[in-house]
């Protein structure tokens, strides 16, 4: 996989399709369902559980808001990978383009899923700086490997988006 | 960034109304209620910070660029508070009005970061 930019564009080339699988995989991974560690981090309390009545508007008022919101910017990202569902050979290379005006949408389902993914799977901060992890050979190694491609593509987005 | 609430306004107000309350109980004989509201008001009124979270899972980056944009701090700045929040746990990013510090921890959880509001009291 090669990562440049080009004009108005963030270009992921010559992508093979594990790494597209998984990126096809992000708007999926941003779901809690039903997990309650996942939705408790995805919608965190504003404050320490004594401000009850706080913490209760917030649900009411607020909590709904920040769905749309993440809801919105997970729309843009489906959008932008419709791009992989065209490839006429399934086992091929492909090529995303991510226009720079949807990198703040991209960083936001992608921290998403992360969150949701590290949750679920209630990685520690060890396993999380562990980037020297042997092979995949399991699900919980996959997820790992997942938060960690998603993180290293938001590094490379916030760089590219700095540059602007 | 700290930046100091409207201490001089807002630590004024509560004791104007208590004032102002004390009056109105001294002309009309024992009338409660208006205790018990300046109460209230009061406690809105305190300064309120705004405290993030360390997550091991949030990048350094990420965070750093949430800071700028949220609060404005030129990048330095923003990498102290990251850097806070890194090594010790928490990092105070604001300091002031309830309402303004919700909207704050609001545009924070927008960003996914683990914000929440706390007395300074």
């Amino acid at each position: 996989m090669e990562m440049r930019r080009d004009g108005d564009c963030i270009e992921l080339l010559d992508l093979d399709p594990f790494l597209a699988e998984l990126l096809r995989q992000i708007p999926a991974s941003t779901k809690a369902e039903g997990v309650d560690s996942a939705e408790r981090r995805l919608f965190s309390e504003p404050a320490a559980a004594t401000e009850k009545e706080l913490c209760a508007e917030w649900k009411v008022y607020v909590q709904p808001e920040l769905r749309r919101l993440f809801g919105h910017a997970t729309d843009i990202v489906v959008a932008d990978l419709e791009q992989l569902a065209s490839n006429e050979k399934p086992f091929a290379n492909c090529t995303l383009r991510i226009p720079t005006r949807n990198a703040e949408a991209w960083l936001n389902a992608l921290n998403q899923a992360r969150l949701a993914i590290a949750a679920k799977f209630d990685f520690t901060e060890s396993e999380l700086s562990d980037h020297y992890r042997s092979p995949i050979g399991s699900r919980r190694d996959l997820s790992l490997f997942q938060v960690n491609f998603y993180g290293f593509l938001q590094e490379w987005i916030l760089r590219e988006v700095d540059c602007v | 960034m700290t930046v100091q609430p409207r201490s001089s306004l807002a630590a004024a107000l509560p004791n104007e109304s208590a004032s102002a309350g004390a009056e109105v109980c001294g002309s009309s004989v024992g009338n409660p209620v208006i205790e018990v509201e300046t109460k209230a008001a009061e406690k809105v009124d305190l300064p309120w910070q705004v405290v993030v979270h360390n997550d091991p899972v949030n990048l350094m980056t990420y965070v750093t660029m949430v800071f700028q944009k949220v609060f404005g701090l030129p990048r330095a700045q923003a990498e102290i508070h990251m850097m806070e929040v890194h090594q010790k746990g928490r990092s105070i990013l604001w300091t002031g009005v309830r309402e303004r510090a919700e909207l704050y921890v609001q545009q924070l959880h927008g960003y996914l970061l683990l914000a929440t509001l706390e007395r300074t009291v």
